[in-house]
């Protein structure tokens, strides 16, 4: 058996100094309890101030301002805003200018969105050249910003907003960069007019074969496909002839899917940019999904309207009389059929900026375009030799679509692209083309769409929506002050309680539980958490339960004063329902990680506060609750106790 | 203040048929009448709509019928002003775009119509919330059970188990039986439930050990109802306090986390019986005895709860 002092074991292993009287913690203890109950009231407090209602303005293209993000132009920006505004009668309440944006407060709601209407007809009249976006900028005071103070951000449920869940669907991807691949083999081998067995079907599932009539052939084509590095590589005969196979193994595949990925990725973020939402958030969930949230969207349908929409161009060179018919495609062009080459000159892949705007003497809608490098170089390359002949513009557009059906009583998804290719412009090439030039032969909507799809980059594969969740503003405000209002009256349901209950001893828990709550928002806080709903209902849970402790305790205190002096009484009340606290709060601990591992959404945000709750009641209920049960009763003499 | 001495166990025999009862009720309505799935699981589309001013289900209903959304269900929703349109997964229909559509059939018809909330889950999605669900269930009772098997004995990972079953068997069958709306955010309580439960019945159980290891010569139900009296106090104030903040969200919480609201406030309620009458009952079945809990002389740590003899 274990040597303890005669006073009882040890609180949490601090060793008893010797002589002490009971009940009382030294100096440092003291201190220690108050410091870190300091630094939470530190980092809680962030979220005590509103937020404004402000409004970001973000120049679309830095390029546009003379000089980049300069001051300069941020500030003549203000300047300007400044203007607009007191001429309309909204109130700037403040401006600040962030790295590459500017954020104006105002006072209400409405003057947000009085707000963001004027510096819309303000700055984009003329085609879009601003984002102007509804946000809320923190009024945190700069000391707090600056120990790293942050209130919790809002969930969707809380603030509005929407929340989409898109699935990448990579079997349509990869079926289509085997397919491609080979084209482009195909294209490859026939500029270095190496000879390969003509008339078979080069693809089948991951494999491209191709077979060449000798094994000379077959070096030289070798040596001519280096650069088609995403597949495998075999020497194999092929048909009884010496070939090539090119196969994707399950390596390549993985590369392609995160290559795929992070291109969805980099299309969505720079698409949702434009779409007037403060702080969008895209990211890659699992192997094949991606979720998109935009807090505080306005116009959700129109944001799902360009999420997973794909508009490309291809720019093709008109067929000559002497094509073969294996090089060409037909397309209707004005009532007539237009013979057009197979082959791309460039792509919309090839497009490094794009802007809607006006064609100065028709009024016609137009999208002015400027090639890469790479692009514009071939651009020129082949308008240079081809002057005098047409070329032609081939508008692309997919709309990805689920399609639904009953197999064995469950619906079963399945995915499908609706593709739509059509001429929009067939013209002579007059002179040798260069890195920019316009398009037009479009709608306004379909010039706007395709300006700002060709500016985000394709998506590299498609996707679909699986999962929509949108909440209005409104409803996201009767959910906070809903939320905080049960808080409330749950807490205060509880202190009251505990003061009729336990006189002193409730008073000290009702401490501790308020500071409890304290805690708790502050780990939240730090930890950059985000507060939803169930989050809320896990707080107000946390309130409930985390009296349980001190209630265990007390019972115990009771229970002990039958056969002890106060003293002993407190002394074994704490330190024997220790345990029975710790196997409880451990076990209700692992349901929270359970809880946080596999649950999504809404079950998160509960897990998060209840699991944050736990290991604060757990300190708050033994430690903070026995120093002021110390400082209250530590060291008097006691001839009896109230609890 | 004296403990109170109630003769628990004596009323064993009612209580287990009373359990009993309840679970074949809450089993048999399971079974034919299932649960009324939310959303989260269905998959489908659901929209909650306010107006300016009051408005009748079933016309609004009859109106999408014509605009040729069918087998939808409309009701009202916390207010008679809010209604909750349901449209479950339809064939080829591009249903992401369903929300959109029957809010802008909805606007043509109703000018003081207004957007509240729009969801939209895809079947795939909604089979995979239902199995993480339920692997979210199974998993905490299996992680509850080797928890309690490590810090106590069988007897008691079972009598836990047992318990938390119950509880959430009774929950699940309540909400067949009202067919009120099972979505993630009630899931997630039954999760809150299991949490809540076990902490009920770990402070009992850790009593019943402790007093088994102190008491040699009473018997085990003696052992086991002085434990549960002396736990009494302490089980009632937290059950009553949790019920407090729980009712306070129910009623003040709206409509949203209603589910969530309900199924805890029943889940504390039924816990609280549960950690008397099933984990004891169990502990009894199972021919709990002393000789179970002595812990070999080595073990000095277990001197921090002054637990010996």
């Amino acid at each position: 058996m274990a040597e303890f002092p005669p006073d009882g074991p040890p609180l949490l292993g601090v060793p008893r100094r010797n002589n002490a009287p009971l009940n009382s913690f030294a100096g440092w203890q003291y201190l220690l309890i108050f410091s870190v109950v300091v630094v939470g009231m530190i980092y809680a407090a962030p979220n005590v101030f509103q937020p404004d209602p402000a409004i970001q303005i973000r120049a679309l293209d830095q390029r546009a301002e003379q000089g980049g993000p300069s001051d300069a132009a941020t500030n003549a920006l203000l300047a300007r805003m400044q203007t607009v505004f007191s001429e309309a009668g909204v109130t700037l309440k403040g401006a600040d200018v962030e790295d590459d944006s500017l954020m104006l407060r105002v006072e209400s709601d409405e003057a947000q969105l009085r707000a963001q209407r004027l510096a819309n007809e303000a700055l984009n009249a003329n085609g879009l050249n601003y984002v102007v976006a509804l946000a809320s900028a923190s009024t945190t005071p700069q000391w707090l910003q600056n120990l790293g103070g942050e209130p919790m951000s809002l969930g969707l449920d809380l603030f509005g907003g929407s929340h989409f869940l898109l699935q990448v669907n990579m079997d349509e991807y990869l079926e289509r960069v085997v397919t491609n691949t080979a084209e482009s083999m195909r294209d490859t081998l026939i500029d270095a007019r190496i000879r390969f067995t003509p008339g078979r079907d080069w693809v089948t599932g991951n494999t491209i074969a191709i077979a060449f009539r000798d094994a000379a052939s077959r070096d030289d084509a070798r040596a001519a496909l280096t650069d088609f590095q995403d597949f495998e590589l075999s020497a194999r005969d092929v048909d009884d002839s010496p070939g090539l196979r090119f196969t994707l193994t399950q390596e390549k595949i993985r590369a392609l899917e995160d290559r795929a990925i992070s291109q969805n990725l980099t299309s969505l973020r720079n698409r949702v940019n434009e779409l007037g939402v403060s702080e969008p958030q895209v990211q890659r969930l699992g192997r094949e999904r991606i979720v998109v949230d935009l807090p505080g969207i306005q116009d959700s349908a129109r944001a799902k309207e360009i999420l997973n929409k794909f508009a490309n161009l291809e720019f093709r060179l008109e067929a000559l009389p002497n094509a073969r018919r294996s090089q060409i495609e037909t397309y209707p062009y004005n009532g007539r059929d237009q013979e057009i080459m197979r082959r791309n000159i460039v792509t919309g892949n090839n497009v490094q900026d794009a802007k809607q705007s006006y064609d100065p003497e028709t009024g016609q809608p137009q999208v002015n375009i400027e090639l890469d490098n790479d692009g514009g170089r071939r651009m020129n390359g082949v308008t240079k030799d081809n002057v005098g002949r047409a070329m032609a513009i081939l508008f692309i557009e997919q709309r990805p679509g689920v399609r639904k059906t009953e197999v064995d009583g469950e619906v079963v998804e399945t995915f499908y692209t609706e593709e739509d290719r059509r001429l929009i412009s067939v013209a002579t090439i007059q002179s040798a083309l260069g890195f920019s030039f316009r398009i037009t032969g479009l709608g306004l909507r379909e010039a706007q769409d395709l300006a700002l799809l060709l500016r985000a980059g394709a998506l590299a594969a498609p996707m679909y929506i699986v999962e929509e969740r949108t909440v209005g503003a409104q409803l996201g405000d009767e959910n906070i002050q809903r939320g905080w209002q049960s808080v409330g009256i749950g807490f205060v349901l509880v202190l009251i309680f505990m003061v009729f209950y336990y006189r002193f001893f409730g008073l000290a828990a009702n401490i501790a539980l308020t500071t409890n709550l304290v805690l708790l928002v502050a780990i939240m806080s730090v930890l950059g958490a985000t507060l939803t709903l169930p989050g809320i209902a896990g707080i107000v849970l946390t309130v409930g339960m985390a009296v349980d402790a001190n209630v265990l305790i007390f019972s115990r205190i009771r229970e002990e004063l039958e056969n002890h002096p106060p003293q002993r009484a407190i002394q074994a009340g704490f330190d024997r329902a220790l345990l029975t606290i710790t196997d409880a709060n451990v076990t209700t601990f692992f349901v929270a990680i359970i809880l946080l591992s596999i649950g999504s959404g809404p079950v998160r945000g509960f897990a998060v506060t209840l699991a944050v709750g736990i290991v604060t009641s757990m300190f708050t209920a033994i430690l903070v609750t026995r120093a002021l049960v110390n400082l209250m009763f530590g060291g008097r003499k006691l001839e009896s106790l109230k609890i | 203040m004296r403990t109170l001495q109630i003769d628990f166990m004596a009323k064993r025999k009612v209580a287990l048929v009373l359990s009993v009862s309840f679970l074949v009720i809450a089993v048999l309505s399971l079974g034919t009448r299932g649960l009324n799935m939310g959303l989260d699981f269905t998959g489908g589309s659901l929209l909650e709509v306010g107006f300016s001013q009051e408005v009748d289900p079933e016309e609004v209903r009859g109106f999408l019928e014509g605009a040729g959304f069918n087998n939808g269900t409309v009701q009202y929703f916390g207010t008679n002003r809010d209604l909750l349109i349901r449209m479950p997964p339809q064939r080829e229909v591009n249903q992401s775009g369903m929300g959109d559509e029957i809010f802008a059939a909805l606007q043509s018809q109703y000018a003081d119509v207004g957007l509240r909330q729009s969801n939209y889950v895809g079947p795939a999605v909604g089979d995979e919330l239902a199995e993480d669900g339920g692997l979210a269930l199974l998993t905490a009772l299996i992680v509850v059970m080797i928890y309690i098997l490590f810090r106590f004995t069988k007897q008691f990972s079972v009598g836990a188990v047992v318990a938390l079953t119950h509880d959430v068997l009774i929950v699940l069958g309540l909400f067949s039986i009202f067919q009120w709306t099972f979505d993630l955010t009630v899931l997630a309580a039954l999760l809150a439930v299991i949490g809540y439960s076990l902490n009920d019945t770990i402070v009992v159980s850790d009593r019943i050990r402790e007093n088994f290891r102190k008491l040699r010569k009473t018997s085990p139900v003696d052992t086991i109802n002085l434990s549960l009296n002396q736990t009494l106090g302490r089980t009632l104030v937290t059950s009553l306090t949790t019920l407090f903040v729980l009712l306070a969200l129910l009623f003040a919480g709206g409509e949203v986390i209603r589910g969530f609201s309900m199924a805890l406030s029943i889940g504390v309620l039924v816990g609280t019986y549960s950690s008397i009458y099933v984990a004891a009952t169990t502990l009894l079945a199972m021919k709990i005895s002393r000789e179970d809990l002595l812990v070999p002389e080595r073990d000095g740590e277990e001197n921090a709860d002054g637990s010996y003899p």
